[in-house]
């Protein structure tokens, strides 16, 4: 398996590290505080550190390009032809500001 | 025998070599199989479950029957295919799978009982007693059937692995592949032309004909001598590809040394990772043997194979030669055997109206059905219409048509089509992406079809990766149509092998379709067809159409079994090449490391790291004494540890602070210049990630410390958050772990030491405190902290002088009584102060089990913030962390009950996950997490430790046990 960093051009995969699904990237707001610690997870937060989805077909997940530049690459691929579609630095997405 | 004037193999050069503790000598391009039989060996192996006589079957690297061992100074290599061994000077090799001698075998016995011994006969034997199956019956079967063995010693041959990248692959470099391969090399591409054998020319090389006006062997040679002439071109000779993988990989494996005597230096077989823009597959098709009665006789053979060896390696496999083929293609076997002088007994052709040009005797409508000849095949049974007769004979070449060698198209999953015309499965397009197959792997059998096929496919390859075509002319060829009619079996008394491999007959496939195992893949694996050695090579197909009769299907219907990697077996040796011994993992070793050895210090791994355990003194036997002593070393004068491993990350930048704001659960930003502060790192879930410091140099520039063990990670995850949340924010983060030497000082003297080291005068430096400074002209930092509760500083240094420091501060804290002290003594150092490693930092510790829940700020967001305080990471349920004071010796990984509890997983209170003998409380001491352990200080609790029979009870403590306000180390 390869992918093409944006950087570094076709690198094997054993330079990166997988980290998951795209989700990752979608860190919700901080919750507003709630009465008093200890408080329980808003739903957001709760599907943002527990949910995914295990897809058949088209997925985008976080990869590091470790070995390379210190990239994180936002890689879309499918799950059944394991054919990779598009690789794009994570740092340079629309909407990344926390 | 040998035939003069026929054949490549190179007279001049004789090689002698051993079979079966015997001397041969055979010719240099001989393979064992070609140089056997020139020598009239013609039985070279036993069967897998009847330990029946076998022969040589084919020529090439399908081989079901001639494996054999080749044996090494230490080692063998079984299973070798004796098609595919070349013969060297020296070369030893034997049989297997035998008892006694191989005309001997007395598990010869087993075919005596084949009536019996049918597909399932294991399964349904040998169910009573139960028990029996581990003890005895497994192991007499294992015993009594199988292939070769290992020699049971450490292969300590070389083993290779390589990647190569290319834009056009050819697999094959028979007539297509040549083809394909020269339009490319003309067209300027970068070709890899990987060759299963020693030689090019594929059928070429054993059918021989004519291609433009000229004997296929000179047009071979003038395409040979043009590939190689060109630089954009690899040719590699006895690379078999072995798998199709995604993104245009190819899996493939070289026979590097395995043709010559072995040298230290020559590796074995190197195992390739090919990545091809696109791939042209050339690799031929497979001829199939017919399930005729008593079929496995030594001296039967593949028409194809008796060609082959006759003209490539210029040996006849028999004196008075039988065909029995359906096809008109097998005819040229008769032709070129009598060509050659060698007599053809008759040709046997089960189809009615033929063709006849050959001289000899011609039988229409005729099939074998029985053979004889124990160790040798002597004649052969036909039957004719009403007719049976005998014809003496001592080889007969037999074609059942042919398979496409279709594997690696299968390799992604995709299955074959089955072509009623050619009675043969064939690939479809786009199989594997970026590869096409042609000439007879895609069913196209005729010269002149392989010629063009190879031309088109790799044109159009060309064009796809934006080349330009170069002309390449067509030369003219053979083009005659395949006529043939498929024949699969022949009915008949006696046994009619379709698995030569496997031993698995007519009958155990029509008994597997009775027994409703009648789909194929269930059918593969009740009668084993198709399974090790024969990887579908041979068998398949005649199985599948037998299994197609039997259940009343068409073969198409029927379906095949899947085709998986490797298409041939590929030694684990050389998959996992350079992977062995220290090659498994690779070596971190710090600038003090050969200081370390020179004072025989003991190194132990610290993840890559190899750090110092102890440092012995004459006289001291056990690492204790040496521990013990370095621990009160440091507490009385001055110890000296690497402390380098430590992950070192600088972190630039106007938003720096604000940056480690959100990574740390503290604050950083509020820190003053100069100034280190403890910071706590938490995922996202709220556990604890890592601990460490960050000392501010400048303005805008931090340095981290992370723990040994969670370097990598705390650099992945910065570099996530920064990236992901606040890219658009002025910080940069970089490790700089490898390019600093970096020591701790530790003790009274400490101070005392630094001052004879420093440039200037140190000044007053107080505890936390950071400052830049030079030694001996060399730019330096120094910190002022305690990992040992003792007077500390950690001195760094850029890396190149990392050696000359350590072995300076050495020798001047032995003039103070201090010296070096190891990983062993900082931990006892460390437990006594209640500091936290990662035996605490396990993954399952929350800021509050820690003791550290006040770290974590309330006023800015930060990661694992919010999934910090749900309510199941808080509070007297949570397991808390103690320190644990025993006056017998504990261990970590113990578990803690209540004295009165019984000892039972239900009433565990916790665990324990560091401990030490501390020389200087006098007491064991251990760090642990107790149910609700911070509101149980005093209390007794029992520590029990099933595995190392320790049973102790302890008193539970705060985790500091050692100058709890702190007085020692802030001086």
């Amino acid at each position: 398996m390869r992918l093409t960093c944006p950087l570094c051009g076709p690198r094997d995969r054993r330079e990166f590290t997988y980290l998951g699904a795209e989700d990752y990237l979608h860190r919700p707001a901080p919750d507003a505080p709630r009465d008093a610690p200890p408080d329980a997870l808003s739903e957001a937060w709760d599907s943002y550190l527990h949910l995914r989805d295990n897809p058949a077909g088209p997925t985008r997940d976080l990869w590091y390009h470790e070995q390379g530049c210190a990239a994180w690459l936002l890689v879309s691929r499918n799950t059944i032809t394991h054919e990779i579609t598009g690789v794009e630095l994570v740092a340079n997405r629309k909407g990344g500001a926390a | 025998m040998r035939i003069e004037g026929k054949g490549i193999i190179d007279r001049t050069r004789e090689v002698k070599f051993r079979f079966d503790g015997r001397d041969y000598s055979g010719f240099r391009g001989d393979t064992l199989a070609s140089a056997l039989l020139a020598n009239g060996v013609r039985l070279m192996g036993r069967s897998f479950k009847y330990h029946r006589p076998r022969g040589v079957l084919s020529a090439g690297s399908e081989e079901p029957n001639a494996l054999v061992e080749v044996l090494g100074k230490t080692i063998r290599t079984p299973n070798t295919r004796a098609t595919m061994q070349e013969i060297f000077e020296g070369l030893d090799t034997r049989s297997q799978n035998r008892i006694g001698s191989l005309r001997h075998d007395l598990l010869a016995v087993n075919d005596l009982f084949s009536r019996f011994l049918s597909a399932g006969f294991y399964y349904k034997t040998f169910m009573w007693p139960r028990h029996f199956w581990e003890g005895l019956y497994e192991p007499l079967i294992r015993r009594a059937a199988g292939l070769g063995s290992l020699a049971q010693v450490h292969d300590e041959g070389v083993y290779e692995k390589a990647w190569a990248h290319c834009d056009l692959l050819v697999i094959g470099a028979g007539p297509a592949g040549l083809m394909a391969a020269l339009v490319a090399a003309r067209s300027g591409a970068d070709v890899i032309l990987a060759e299963e054998q020693p030689i090019l020319g594929g059928r070429l090389i054993g059918d021989g004909g004519v291609i433009g006006a000229e004997p296929a062997a000179l047009w071979l040679a003038g395409v040979e001598a043009e590939l190689r002439a060109h630089p954009n071109v690899r040719i590699m000779t006895r690379t078999t590809v072995t798998g199709a993988y995604d993104n245009g990989t190819y899996g493939a494996l070289e026979r590097v040394g395995l043709h010559r005597s072995p040298r230290p230096s020559l590796p074995r077989e190197c195992f390739w990772r090919i990545v091809a823009g696109r791939t042209v597959l050339a690799s031929g098709a497979h001829e199939r043997h017919i399930a005729f009665p008593m079929n496995d006789r030594p001296g039967i053979m593949l028409a194809s194979a008796v060609r082959t060896y006759l003209n490539r390696f210029g040996v006849a496999p028999g004196k008075r030669v039988t065909l029995f083929a359906a096809n008109d293609q097998a005819r040229q076997t008769a032709r070129d055997l009598m060509a050659a002088g060698v007599q053809v007994a008759a040709i046997i052709d089960p189809r009615q109206d033929v063709s006849v040009v050959e001289d000899c005797p011609v039988h229409s409508g005729a099939e074998v059905i029985d053979t004889k000849g124990r160790h040798a095949l002597r004649a052969i049974t036909v039957r004719k219409g009403a007719e049976v007769f005998d014809i003496e004979t001592d080889c007969l070449a037999v074609s059942g048509g042919w398979n496409p060698a279709l594997h690696l198209t299968c390799h992604m999953n995709s299955r074959p089509r089955w072509s009623d015309e050619l009675a043969a499965f064939v690939p479809v397009a786009d199989a594997v992406p970026g590869l096409e197959a042609v000439g007879a792997a895609n069913g196209d059998f005729s010269t002149h079809a392989a010629l063009l096929g190879g031309k088109a496919a790799a044109g159009a390859a060309l064009l796809a990766l934006g080349h330009k075509v170069a002309p390449v002319a067509l030369p003219a060829a053979e083009d005659a149509p395949y006529t043939h009619r498929a024949i699969w079996a022949v009915a008949g008394e006696g046994r009619a092998w379709l698995d030569l491999a496997n031993d698995v007959t007519l009958k155990d496939v029509q008994q597997s379709a009775r027994e409703n195992f009648a789909s194929v893949e269930h059918m593969k694996r009740y009668t084993t067809q198709g399974m090790a050695p024969d990887q579908g090579k041979n068998s398949n197909v005649a199985a599948l159409a037998v299994l197609a009769d039997a259940t009343g299907r068409g073969i198409a219907e029927t379906g095949t079994t899947t085709f998986r990697p490797p298409y041939v077996p590929v030694s684990i040796a050389a998959m996992g090449a350079g992977g062995r011994g220290k090659g498994f993992a690779p070596e971190r070793f710090m600038t003090s490391d050969q200081a370390s050895r020179d004072r025989l210090a003991p190194m132990i791994e610290a993840g890559l790291w190899y750090r110092p355990a102890y440092f012995p003194k004459p006289g001291e036997t056990t690492w204790r004494e040496a521990c013990d002593r370095e621990v009160l070393m440091v507490r009385n004068a001055v110890g000296v540890c690497d402390v380098s491993t430590l992950g070192k990350i600088d972190v630039q930048g106007p938003d720096a602070g604000r940056f480690l704001d959100l990574v740390y659960a503290n604050t950083i930003s509020t820190l003053a210049p100069g100034k280190v502060r403890y910071g706590l790192m938490l995922r996202e879930d709220g556990l604890v990630m890592d601990d460490g410091t960050a000392a501010r140099l400048g303005q805008d520039h931090y340095l981290l410390t992370t723990t040994t063990a969670a370097a990598g990670q705390v650099m992945r995850h910065l570099d996530f958050v920064h990236q992901a949340f606040c890219a658009d924010w002025k910080v940069r983060v970089i490790s700089v772990t490898e390019g600093f030497a970096q020591f701790a000082v530790a003790g009274p003297k400490a101070r005392a030491l630094i001052d004879t080291m420093l440039d200037a005068p140190l000044g007053d430096l107080p505890f936390m405190g950071v400052v830049q400074t030079a030694i001996g002209g060399v730019q330096a930092r120094l910190f002022r902290i305690s990992f040992s509760g003792e007077e500390g500083y950690e001195i760094a240094v850029p890396v190149d002088y990392g050696e000359a420091l350590f072995r300076d501060l050495l020798a001047r804290a032995e003039t103070m009584g201090g010296g070096p002290y190891g990983v062993e003594a900082l931990n006892v150092l460390r437990i006594e102060k209640g500091f936290l490693t990662h035996a605490e930092l396990d993954g399952r510790a929350s800021a509050d089990d820690l003791g550290l829940g006040a770290m974590v700020s309330t006023k800015k967001d930060c990661i694992g913030r919010a999934a910090s305080r749900r309510p199941g990471l808080h509070g007297p349920a949570r397991e808390q962390l103690v320190g644990l004071k025993a006056m017998a010796e504990i261990s970590a990984g113990a578990h803690l009950f209540r004295p009165a509890d019984a000892v039972e997983r239900v009433n565990d209170q916790g665990h324990v996950t560091s401990v030490c003998w501390s020389p200087v409380l006098d007491l064991w001491l251990g760090l642990g997490f107790l149910q609700n352990g911070r509101a149980r200080y005093g209390e007794k609790i029992r520590l029990v430790d099933h595995l190392r029979g320790i049973d102790v009870e302890c008193e539970v403590t705060h985790p500091v046990f050692f100058d709890p306000d702190g007085g020692r180390m802030r001086g």
